[in-house]
């Protein structure tokens, strides 16, 4: 493409459009609240409690998505099979469904008329208003960004290299944790990463399964309809604060297991 | 060593048909053929790494078709050699020892004999990315020794190498299968690379075998004109045969036999085919009088395409030899090749 062109000054046009988009609202509310104010509200008790349980619940939905999502990824990234297609949109159900259905739809079969829902309730396993129904809620809408993001990766891994070490004795369980599991590792740990940054922003499916316990943004939601803007943004910046250094954390460890390979 | 009786495969795009091959205990035995035409699948269904419709492998008489292949003895080292990325040269040389029962002195002598002929004792401590395409192909090669194979399946081992490397690694392929008591079963679709290499071959063609047999047999006598195509026989026309002769068209050969069936194929090697300006006075049988149509350069040799009668003959020839004979488009040649030359199927 050459610099001079129209063309060229349109691509780029659009792209500051969209960075400043993008950028300036976060930017606006990232410097809005006083440092005073941020002290302050990072020693309020509740507001600890509800980021630390939107940190924790999504870590859970990762840890979820990770141990049942990697084999059906490794499934769908080997096999070729009738209906393949179909499962893959299955998978993709949660990213498209409008959130308050989402937690709607959870509801309805753990629900005490539902069988399901009478199975939990005898097992003393309530799902309205518990850190359970969150998790569950936030592996649901989690689930799809873990398995495509590892399906990719599995995807990546040649299968003649699993083929070479089945030949020189591995059974297929030594060929997968041997080869293809180091192998796909920071495909897992960007799953992971996907998977857990979008369960923390959810709110519309978690403020009808639970809106207590408080998650942060349930918590962020409720201080704005209380008392408004100012009182909720605080609470915003903690919390995109922290997520963003976790997955600076994990980023960058991947990134040096990446140079060690 | 290695029988396969009517293995028939599909799998998604490739279908292999009535397979039937059987390879001696410790032969090189080389499959050819055009790219697509299923020679990696049926490796990989003699490793064990693709399901089977129909048919049966034997290995060393027992039927393996049904076991799995790290139970096979059955070592594959495919085109891209497919090193392990995350590990050194040496632990992916070492990698089968994890799955293999064997005495370490034993394990340690094998190690230094296979680093030492395939000379990757400099490498050992690098990752495979770090490698050149021969020591990648070296180092996949002492893997897949290391853990002492009955067969040693190679898939195009050469192919992705520079064509200078290519003879080199040729020679150390031929020198590491007669040292060792290996049957060695290759992939090519190289056909001088066949020549240099095999005891015996098979051609095969859309999922199917066309001929086995040993080099020379596909060499020069080919089954089909799928297959005498493929080895060179560049010239390859449908004939009728009467007596001792064939006629394409109205030019009759001579053939000094005569063949059962009275419509076939003949084909002769453009080598075989002998040029000059006048006649030659020689116990060649077949002699005739065309016009150069077309004239190709092929590196060290010549094609010159002459026609006799509508039917164009393609012919090898030196460069020195088209100069001194002034040869160029459209001028009259003569051009004789003996009986025995003359291929008929």
């Amino acid at each position: 493409m050459r610099s001079k062109e129209p063309f060229f000054w349109i691509t780029v046009s659009c792209g500051i459009v969209i960075m400043a988009f993008i950028l300036l609202p976060l930017i606006e509310m990232m410097t809005a609240p006083s440092i005073a104010m941020l002290k302050e509200t990072i020693k309020d008790k509740d507001v600890v409690r509800s980021i630390w349980l939107s940190i924790y619940t999504a870590g859970l939905a990762a840890i979820i998505s990770f141990v049942f999502g990697t084999p059906l990824a490794y499934l769908l990234a080997r096999t070729e099979f009738t209906g393949k297609r179909l499962i893959e949109g299955i998978i993709d159900l949660p990213i498209i469904i409008p959130h308050p259905v989402v937690g709607i739809a959870i509801l309805s079969v753990a629900g005490r008329n539902h069988w399901i829902g009478q199975i939990f309730s005898d097992l003393g396993i309530r799902i309205m208003g518990s850190v359970t129904g969150i998790v569950v809620v936030l592996t649901f809408v989690g689930l799809p960004f873990y398995v495509n993001a590892v399906k990719n990766g599995f995807e990546g891994i040649s299968p003649r290299l699993e083929n070479v070490s089945r030949s020189l004795g591995a059974s297929m369980f030594s060929t997968f944790f041997r080869i293809t599991f180091p192998l796909a590792w920071r495909s897992m740990l960007i799953g992971i990463i996907m998977c857990s940054a979008r369960a923390i922003s959810e709110f519309g499916a978690v403020v009808i399964v639970a809106y207590h316990p408080m998650i942060a943004p349930v918590m962020i939601y409720e201080r704005f309809e209380a008392y408004g803007l100012k009182y909720s943004q605080p609470v915003a910046v903690w919390l995109v604060t922290i997520c963003l250094s976790l997955f600076l954390i994990l980023r960058i460890l991947t990134l040096r297991n990446k140079r060690k390979a | 060593m290695i029988k396969i009786e009517n293995l028939n495969i599909h799998l998604n795009e490739f279908t292999l048909r009535d397979i039937n091959l059987s390879i001696k205990e410790n032969e090189f035995f080389i499959l050819m053929g055009p790219t697509g035409a299923g020679k990696t699948v049926l490796l990989e269904a003699i490793a064990g790494l693709i399901p089977v419709k129909s048919g049966t492998i034997f290995i060393q008489g027992r039927d393996v078709t049904k076991l799995p292949p790290e139970k096979r003895g059955i070592s594959i080292v495919y085109q891209d050699y497919c090193l392990f990325p995350h590990m050194t040269v040496l632990e992916n040389i070492k990698y089968g020892l994890h799955f293999h029962k064997l005495d370490n002195t034993l394990a340690e002598k094998r190690f230094d004999q296979l680093v030492g002929v395939l000379d990757v004792s400099h490498l050992l401590k690098r990752l495979p990315a770090n490698l050149s395409g021969g020591e990648l192909q070296r180092v996949a090669m002492a893997r897949a020794l290391m853990v002492n194979p009955r067969v040693l399946l190679l898939d195009e081992p050469l192919s992705a190498l520079d064509p200078g490397f290519r003879s080199d690694l040729r020679s150390g392929l031929k020198r590491l299968h007669n040292s060792s008591n290996i049957t060695f079963l290759m992939v090519t679709h190289d056909f001088a690379e066949a020549l240099s290499l095999a005891d015996r071959a098979a051609v095969m063609n859309h999922g199917k075998i066309e001929q086995e047999g040993t080099m020379e047999g596909i060499f020069k006598r080919p089954h089909s004109t799928f297959v005498a195509n493929f080895v060179g026989m560049k010239n390859l026309f449908a004939a009728r045969f009467l007596g001792t002769t064939a006629l394409i068209e109205n030019l009759k050969f001579e053939l000094g036999r005569s063949p059962v069936n009275s419509h076939g194929y003949i084909a002769i090697r453009p080598e075989d085919i002998v040029l000059s300006t006048e006649k030659l006075t020689s116990t060649m049988r077949n002699s005739f009088i065309g016009r150069v149509n077309a004239i190709f350069d092929q590196g060290f040799y010549y094609e010159v395409d002459v026609i006799v009668e509508d039917v164009t003959f393609k012919s090898l020839i030196t460069k020195n030899a088209l100069f001194e004979m002034s040869i160029h488009e459209g001028i009259d040649l003569f051009l004789s090749f003996k009986a025995t030359a003359i291929h008929h199927f």
